[in-house]
Parts: structure tokens; sequence; C-alpha cells
């Protein structure tokens, strides 16, 4: 009985000061204005549950017995009690001089403004349904367990993406009148959205899928894909901006994923690449001050892409041959180094200084002039189906083995003739062509260029698409970049906080699934 | 010796771009030097206080160093998340003083103050330092390749974006300490009295982690570690407890490091971890990574080009403001570091086996 | 004729250690030649230095006319060097084909344009290497694994793909650092009879390192012994079971008190 307390008291310990976290670091104050079924609960206080929910779900697959639902509800309830407590506390001692998000209206919001033992009251019962509900998915038999997790899950993603939702399923089918409204997802909508999650976990799709005869899953593949880019012509543009970022990233993605992926190259200095590509657009087809040329977008996409290969090649060949870890520090030196250039009063007569290079004109094909969110994405799309396609051709053909190898292991590579600079070197700077192209496109798409666009952040942000998605597998591009950049675009109340769970997100794939989330990923191939 | 036939036969084009790089960069800072002394346009004084700040950063960069170097020299991994720890000490010596200041004591007892906020930004770096080791890298501790490297870069973010939200975007202001103001003429050169108590403070700092690394018994097995980890063990040593000693004492460094910086530069934000982190790297190697007193060596060295490099060579080749270029130099020298001399001035000193 | 591989007064220091010291070889073309010696004796280090992976301190290493010391490991590869390793060290994630066909494909690369346009030059070449690179695995008795990857075969199969991958390269002398570890007699005697077959199918030049002494008695021509980094004697396996030297030496002395026998 003892250790069963005890366990009870440490759960809800780790529940409380992972449900501190957010409060902490305004995450909570953030969201908690923001509903996520309307009327019924917000973001913020859904996050909280979420964590309760999943520290109840780990003490059941720690104890596997029905005796946990009650361990589990008891954990949750104490730490909704301690919760309201701290909160008074945190108001009462008044720490804004020194925490910025410990205001005052947003620590009363946590227990809803109630006096103090309603308060603990509310929170404790909501707490401890939530770990109980968290442990009984888990020791319920499956198929009601994963109807539950669907539904739940239903709702949280129809909550959370209810902006791009509502845009593109009022376009198709008219749903703005019971499903959402201007605030947010409304009763019905959660209910149905419950219902489509349960059912589509009560049997998976992806099962279900595989289970196809394959002219059929082909069938089944190409209609998702024309929908997916029919999309953004039916919709609107937000969507379409949205869907043009991830196509953007995906882009990236693939040419890291050449260096890192199958040449075994951490590169954090990729947004250099990405830097002259951009610049180089924009100096030749830009009007007006550092401007050069005033070409055509698509005369100088391919002299982007050129210069930035070859400055992929000058600074590889001497710095390929450092080691793993410092090739890391190395590339990130690079990165810096480009912009502080970028930034100074030397380059100002080059490249325009901090001021940057406005006036980039929209891409022009043929009279046709590419200035809508939606051509914008048809352009994007394009260049990344084009791009993927070459992708795809190299890691199946000899480089890409040879690649391979030099990752697995490197000496004994070299002893079989390999070429190590060679073959480095031509990951590396296919690398920075694909991240040319993309700040090519990038500089057409918004129409100026400034060096504060080129931080350190870009290179992480594509870095953690990769780990995400599964490092070395394309599809796992798409999905990774389809979750880190799509979300945070779609939730564009999380603003900076995009990076914090960027950084959570990566700790956390690392260490769970270290090949990443991509169901595609057909070998297992690991990070480690 | 250094056989330039035998060279030749085994030359291939490679060595010949790396060797013509080598000839641009003596000849860029060679030529910027000559020019810049037939045109001199600093005066002794001026000289002697670009210096001066030199060793206060470098002091600063060497403490970061050392937190790198002895956690590369056992565990052979690069911990990307020390610049933050050295950024949370930062914020908690910020807010001690503050705090102090609150309760009037930094008027009454500043020297008491002073010292508390000592604890509090070795402290709570030590904490962060110690929480890194556990979230980051124990898990990995028998895997190699990239896991450690990305999963520190994942919690490097972490730091950042949290100390973000809780304490805000902006630059926050350090408090001002009225005993440690103004100039102090030191043999005829007058500098301010923050720079002085920097550096004797960094020195003196360095001085007990000597102590601790050689006389300690921790200290021992710290050094016993990272020479030969296998024997180590066999001796008996508890390596768990050598690793989480390390971290900590890297991280208490880097605490003081991120006193240091508020005192000089008067503020603290959030992302200057990062920059700072990759300068102290980049003197960890440039003094050879592993080594400590070259980590020492390898900060004040890079503190010193940083800050006299822009007038030493950069106004000789007639760059405008090259004080906006004084990071790109701190960059490229550690970037040529690594692909000249990766061994650094003093040479590695690595564990022999592979964590 | 020259040799197909030359050592010359070979020597490589670690610190104040002389790994080897002043070794002479000389293998002639199409022979099998063994190494041996007591462990640390320097044999993994020669087959190091002969491929480039270390440099020698002084010396030199001479392949048919042209002297390798000092080329980067690829080179050495491609002038017709390869290895394997005492502890199997094979591309773990590629398919076993694949492991193969990486080799095969640095003796002829196929272009970027053809790859990724896949040209009907590049669909040739490339059906041209896996029919050649199942030819290998066939060889070597591999046939019908060539799809599982390569970590996921069986221990000696294992060895013999790192000899099917070592020949993709083509090479004229191939090292081989103990074939036959780890192996009971059985699976050496196959491995032995494979060494000899490929030496003769391939007129190869190989030069082995091995423990086992039936093995090596069984298919070497001559036998270079080393201690301490010297070697101690040279010639062939007869003349070896009864040197003084090497009994002494090699085999301590009870095997000194009771002849070579006593210890096979």
């Amino acid at each position: 009985m003892n250790a069963a307390l005890r366990l009870v008291l440490s759960t809800a310990l780790a529940m409380l000061a992972t449900c501190i976290f957010p409060v902490l670091v305004g995450l909570f104050g953030q969201f908690v204005g923001k509903a996520l079924v309307l009327g019924v609960i917000d973001v913020g206080h859904a996050m909280l549950l979420g964590i309760v929910f999943g520290f109840g779900m780990a003490l059941a697959r720690q104890l596997r017995s029905p005796a946990s639902i009650t361990l589990a509800a008891g954990a949750g309830a104490l730490a909704g009690i301690a919760l309201v407590l701290v909160a008074h506390l945190a108001e009462a001692a008044n720490l804004r001089w020194m925490l910025v998000s410990m205001n005052p209206a947003v620590l009363r919001q946590i227990a809803y403004r109630l006096p103090l033992p309603e308060a603990c009251a509310a929170l404790g019962l909501a707490g401890a349904a939530a770990a109980a509900i968290g442990a009984g998915l888990v020791i319920l038999p499956a198929t009601i367990g994963r109807a539950l997790a669907g539904a739940f899950g239903g709702v949280v993603f129809a909550g959370l993406l209810r902006e791009l939702l509502s845009n593109m399923l009022n376009g198709l089918a008219g749903t703005d009148d019971w499903a959402f409204n201007y605030d947010g997802l409304l009763p019905m909508g959660a209910l149905a959205a419950a219902l489509l999650g349960a059912l589509a976990c009560v049997q998976p799709g992806r099962a279900r899928y595989l289970r196809l005869p394959s002219p059929a899953r082909t069938a089944v593949t190409l209609a998702l894909l024309l929908f997916l880019l029919a999309l953004p012509a039916l919709t609107n543009d937000f969507v379409a901006q949205v869907m043009m970022m991830v196509c953007l990233y995906i882009l990236m993605g693939m040419g890291l994923n050449i260096e890192l992926g199958l040449a075994g190259l951490v590169d954090l200095g990729f947004v250099a690449f990405f830097a002259v590509g951009a610049y180089t657009v924009a100096l030749l087809t830009a009007s007006g001050g550092v401007a050069l040329l005033q070409l055509n977008f698509f005369a100088a996409l391919p002299v982007a892409i050129v210069l930035s290969a070859l400055s992929g090649f000058i600074f590889g060949l001497p710095v390929l041959k450092v080691r793993g870890d410092y090739l890391a520090i190395a590339t990130l030196g690079l990165g810096e180094i480009i912009r502080v250039l970028i930034l100074s009063d030397m380059m100002k007569p080059l490249l325009g200084g901090a001021q940057g290079i406005v006036n980039v004109p929209k891409p022009e094909l043929f009279g046709l002039i590419l200035g809508t969110p939606t051509r914008l994405f048809y352009l994007t799309a394009v260049m990344a189906a084009l791009a993927g396609y070459c992708a795809w051709r190299l890691q199946h053909s000899g480089l890409g083995r040879r690649w391979l190898a030099v990752r697995e292991d490197e000496d004994v590579a070299q002893a079989l003739g390999i070429n190590l600079v060679q073959v480095k070197l031509s990951a590396y700077t296919m690398g920075a062509a694909f991240a040319g192209l993309a700040g090519g496109i990038f500089a057409g798409m918004v129409g100026s260029v400034f060096p504060q666009g080129f931080q350190l952040l870009i290179s992480i942000n594509v870095l953690a698409i990769l780990v995400v998605g599964g490092i070395g597998s394309l599809p796992g591009v798409v999905i990774g970049a389809a979750t880190l950049i799509g979300a945070p675009e779609v939730l564009r109340d999380l603003g900076e906080y995009r990076y914090l769970i960027y950084g959570l997100v990566i700790i956390a794939v690392v260490r769970l699934k270290p090949d990443g989330l991509s169901p595609a990923a057909i070998r297992h191939r690991e990070i480690a | 010796m250094f056989d330039i036939k035998d060279w030749l036969r085994r030359a291939s084009w490679v060595d010949w771009f790396l060797l013509a790089l080598r000839l641009l960069v003596v000849g860029v800072v060679g030529g910027g030097f000559v020019s810049g002394l037939l045109h001199p346009r600093y005066g002794r004084d001026e000289w002697l206080s670009f210096a001066a700040f030199g060793l206060t950063i470098g002091a600063i960069y060497a403490l970061i160093a050392l937190g790198y170097t002895m956690v590369y020299g056992i565990l052979r991994m690069v911990n990307f998340a020390h610049g933050d720890v050295f950024m949370t000490g930062g914020y908690a010596a910020c807010f001690s003083l503050l705090a102090c200041k609150r309760m009037g004591l930094l008027d009454s007892q500043p020297l008491l103050s002073l010292f508390l906020t000592v604890i509090g930004a070795i402290v709570v770096s030590g904490a962060v330092a110690v929480l890194a080791e556990r979230i980051a890298y124990r898990p990995f501790r028998k895997g190699r390749g990239l896991a450690p490297l990305i999963s520190t870069l994942g919690l490097s973010f972490v730091l950042e974006y949290s100390a973000r939200g809780m304490f805000g975007a902006q630059n926050r202001s350090f408090p001002s300490l009225p005993i440690i103001d103004g100039t102090i003429d030191v043999l005829g050169l007058v500098m301010p009295k923050t720079q002085l108590v920097v550096m004797l403070a960094a020195i003196l700092t360095m001085i007990v982690l000597t102590l601790i690394v050689m006389r300690t018994k921790i200290g021992t097995a710290m050094r016993a570690v990272s020479e030969d980890q296998d024997a180590a063990i066999l001796m008996g040593i508890n390596v768990d407890r050598v690793i989480v000693f390390t971290f900590a004492l890297g991280g208490m460094l880097a605490g003081v490091a991120g006193l240091l910086y508020g005192l000089v530069y008067k503020q603290v934000y959030f992302f200057m971890g990062f920059f700072l982190g990759v300068k102290g790297f980049g003197a960890a190697v440039l003094g050879g990574i592993g080594n400590i007193p070259g980590a020492m060596l390898g900060g004040f060295a890079l503190g010193m080009v940083e800050s006299l490099g822009p007038a030493a060579f950069l106004d000789g080749l007639g760059v405008t403001s090259p004080y906006q270029l004084r990071d790109g130099i701190a960059y490229t020298m550690l970037v040529m570091v690594l692909i000249f001399r990766p061994r650094g001035l003093l040479g590695e000193r690595l564990s022999t086996a592979r964590a | 004729m020259t040799p197909a591989l030359q050592a010359i007064h070979l020597t490589r220091r670690f610190g104040g250690l002389l790994a080897i010291d002043g070794v002479n070889l000389t293998v002639p073309k199409s022979r099998i030649h063994a190494v041996i010696g007591p462990n640390g004796a320097g044999k993994t280090t020669l087959f190091n230095c002969l491929t480039s992976f270390v440099q020698p301190s002084s010396g030199q290493i001479w392949l048919n006319d042209a002297r390798i010391d000092g080329l980067r490991p690829d080179r050495v590869a491609t002038l017709g060097i390869a290895r394997t390793y005492q502890n199997i060290r094979l591309f773990g994630n590629l398919t076993a084909l694949e492991n193969i066909m990486v080799g095969l494909e640095v003796m002829r690369p196929e272009s970027l344009l053809g790859t990724l346009f896949s040209t009907p030059a590049h669909r040739r070449l490339v059906h041209a290497t896996e029919s050649r690179a199942r030819e290998l695995l066939t060889a070597l008795g591999l046939a019908g694994r060539g799809d599982r990857l390569a970590r996921h075969l069986p221990y000696g199969d294992q060895r013999r793909l790192e000899i099917a991958r070592a020949l993709s390269i083509e090479p004229q002398v191939l090292l081989l650092d103990e074939p036959a570890a780890g192996m009971n007699p059985v699976e050496s005697h196959a491995m032995m009879e494979l060494i000899g077959r490929l030496r003769d199918e391939y007129g190869l030049t190989i030069l082995l390192i091995e423990h086992q002494m039936r093995v090596v008695m069984g298919i070497s021509e001559r036998i270079t012994v080393l201690d301490h980094g010297i070697c101690i004697a040279e010639g062939t396996p007869a003349e070896i079971r009864e040197d003084p030297t090497v009994i002494a030496a090699y085999l301590g002395a009870r095997a000194a008190k009771h002849g070579m026998d006593a210890v096979l």
C-alpha cells in the first residue's frame, strides 16, 4: 500500500511540475482565451488536462491493472488541487518583476476565477477525471481505447485547426452554420469530430489502405494528392499560403535530407545557402537600389541554384574533412559569418545592408504574373515535385549508395575506393543547391529579402522537420514539414512559442521514436 | 621535418586548394596588418584599452570554454545547450541582484548582495547543467552518432524559449553596482573598474577550478575518466557520478561567466547563450578540446583577436565600420581552426575509450 | 618478374611503441601468403599500412610498379588492394546486394545526368552492375540472399559477403584479416577451399592473417612470422613448422619442448 501511495504522490508531483511549466513560460496565458470547443473548454485548460491525461496513461502503462484508474484519479485530483494552491501563492507573492507571464489575471483564470474552495474542488475533479480517463484508455479493451483516443484526437484536431478546417470545409460542404463559427468550434462540430475520429481509429486508415490491392492503392494515393493540390484553389488564400510554406520547407528538407539523412553530415549552416539563393534572385530581378540586371525570375532561378551550389562546394571542400560534431559547429559558424557579412556596412553597397532588398517582382511566366498565394503555391509545388523527383533518383542511385556507405562506415567506404571528399562534397553541394532553389523561390514569393530573415532558426526548422519525419526518408520530410510548419502556421497564436515546442518535440522524438513519425520509412535507419 | 617532394607526390587537388586558402588567409590578415601599421590610426592608450577589453571578454569566453572542454574530454560530445546554461546564469545573477535591490540589501550591504548573486548564479546554472545531462545525455550514453547532438540542440531551444516566455523577449537590464562603477588607473592605463573586477574574478575562478581538478578526489577521478574510461571503471570509479559532477562544475563556471557578462554588458537576453556558446566552443577548440589550460588560453586568445582584430587588420584593409565584423572574425577564426588545426594550440586530450 | 606486392623496411611507430619495425615482405603474383604471429605482433598494423589506413613512419610499399605508400586509402583501393576486417565491418543497413554494388560502382560510376533522367544507357549500366553483383553473390555461395540487410545475415554469410564486397572492386591483391575466425573446423575447411578457388578463378594475389594453423598451413605457399613488430622468419609452411625461432617465440616454451604439432 505504501508503494501505491508513493506512486500516487510522485505522479501528482510530476503532473504539477509539468503543468506549472506552460503557465510559467506564458503558453497557458497565450491560449487560455482561445476556445477549443466553444463554451466548453479553452485550449489553455485543454493543455493542462492533456498533461494530466498523459501522466495517467503512463501510470497505467506501468501498472497494467484496473487499480491504476483509481490511483491515477487520486494523483490527478492532488495535482489539480496543488495547482490551484500554487497559483494562489504565486498571485500573492507577485513575481511579475521577474516572471513576465505571472499575470494575476492569468493566474486567476487557471481556476476560472472561482473562490479558493470551489476552485480546488473543480480542478481536483477535472484532474481526477482526466487522469482516470488516461489510465482507462490503457486498461480498457483495445478497440474501445482506440475509439476513445480517436474521439479525443478528433476534437483536439478540429478545435486547434478550426481556422483551416472551417476555411476548407465551408467551401466544400457549408459547415459554417452548425460546426464552426467565427470564434471557434461549436459543440455540434466537436461531436461530429469526435465521431469521425473514433470511427477512423477503430480501424486505422493505414491498415485499411495497406490491405487494398495495389492499383486501388495507387488510385487512393493519386486522389488524395489531387485533392491536396486542388485545395488552395478551392478554398482561400490563407490555405494557399500555409501550403506554400509547407512546400518550401519540404524543398529545403529534401536538401538537408541528402546531407544529413543520406551522407550523415550535420549541417547547421543550411540557412547560408538559402540566403545565397534568395539574395541572388533578389539582386538579379529587383528594380532600383542595388539591383543588377532586372532579369525574369525564371532566368534568375538557375543562377541562384548554381551560385549556392558553388558556394556549398567552395565552403565544403575544406570543412568536410573535419569530424562529425566539429562539422556541426563549423557549418553553424558559416551561417553566422554569412549573416554578419550581409548585415555589415562593408557589403552594403552590394547587398543593401540591414535595409535589405525590396521591390523583388513576383515571378512571371509567359506573361502570367504569379502574384496570388494560390499561384505561388502551384509554383512552389511544381518546384518541390521536381526537386523531389531528383532527390528520389539520387537516393536510389549509385551515388546514393555511396552516401549511405560513407554514413555507415567512413573507413571501410574509403578502403573500398570511395573518395570521401568527393562523395561528401557532392552531398553537401546538392544540399546547398536545394537550399538555394528554396531561397530563390522565397525571394520571389515574399518580394523582398532582409538579413534578419536568415537566422539560424531556419536551419533548426529544417533539422527539426527531418528529425520528426524520420531522417533519411523522403515521405518523412513531407510529414515533418506538414506537422512542424503547417500546424504552427495554422495555430497563429503560437508565435515564438513554436520554437519551444520544436525543442520539446525534437527531444521527445529523438528519445522515444528515433526513426521519426513517418510510417513509410521502409528501412530501419537509426539516428544513433 | 617537411619533405616537399613527398608532399608533391601525395598531394591531390584538395590539398592544393587548402594550401591556397591558407595563403589567402595569411595574405589578407598580413596585408591588412602591414597596411594598418603604415597608416596608424590608434595611439598606445587605445591599443591598451582594446587589449584590456579583449582580456575581459576573453575571460568570459574562457569560463564558458572550460565547460565544453571538460564535458567533451569525458563524453566526446558537444553540449549544444551549454551556451544556454550560461544564459540561465546571467538571468539568475540579474534577478538575484534585483531581489537584493528590492530588499534594500544592495545599497546597505553591497558585498553581501554580490556574494548572494554569485551563489544564485552558480546554483541555478549548475542545476540546469545537471538537468541537461539527465534529459539530453544520459539516455544516449550507450549510443554513438547524432542522437545526443540533436537532443542537446533541442534542449538548447527549450531553454532559450522558456527563458523568453518566463522573462520576456526584451533585454533585461542589469542593476548597476555603484562599488564597481567608474574607472581605475592600473599602471598608467585608465580602465573601467568593472573590467578589472571581471578579469580578477575569472582568474580566481580558474584557480579554484584548477585546485578542484588537481587536488580533490573527485577531480582526480575526473581526470582518470577522461584519460581512460574503461580503466577508470575497473579502478572502481563511479563514472556516472563523475559525469554529473563534470556537468555541474561546467555549469557553475558558466554561471560565473553569466554574472560577469552581465556586469560588463549591463544586460541579459534570452538568446545571448547562442552566440557566446559558439564562441566558447571556438575557444575550447582553439586551445585543444579536452585540455583545461588550453580552454583558458583559447578563451583569452579569442577575446584578444576579436577585440584587436578589427583595428589591427580590418581597418588596414579599408573596411567600413570594421567593428560590425567583430563576430565575423570570431566565427571565421573558429572555422579556420577547425579546418587547419583541429587539435588546437595545446593539443587535444581525449578519453581513449569512446563514451 | 616484379612482385605483386612488396613492402620495403616498413616501420610504424605509435608514440614510443614500434608496432612494426623494418618489415620486408614480397608477395609474387597469384600466390597465397600468410602472416602469422602472436597477439599484438603487428599483423593488423601491417595490413593498415598496406591499405594506407595508417601511414608508415618510414619504408616503402610497392604495388606492381607503382609506389603506393602515403597515397589516400581510396587511391590504394582503386589501384588494386582490397581487404576484409578481423571484426566484420559491413554496411549493416544496406542489403547484401547493395554492399557489393557500392564497390562495383566505384569502378564503373554512373553519370549524374543519366541518374536523373534514367537514360537507356544508364539503365543498361545499372542492369549490368546488378547482374554482376548477383554473380559475385553466387560465386561466394550467397545466391538468393541479396535482398537481406547485411546485418541480418548469419555470421558465416557475413564473412563471405565481406570477401564478395572486397572482390567487387576487382583487386589484384586481396588482404584477408582472419577469414576463418570464429568458425568450426568444417567451416574453416570450406573457407580454405573458397580462398584457394578465388585465387585460381580471379588470379588474385592473397595475403592473409590467420590464427588457425590448420588453415594457414593448408593453403599458404609462403608464411611470414611477426613477433613484436619484427619479422622473425619467412619460408614455406614446412620450413616454418621446423623453424626453432618460430617455435620458441610464437608458441612458447611448451611447444619448443614437444614440437609444433603438440599445440596444433
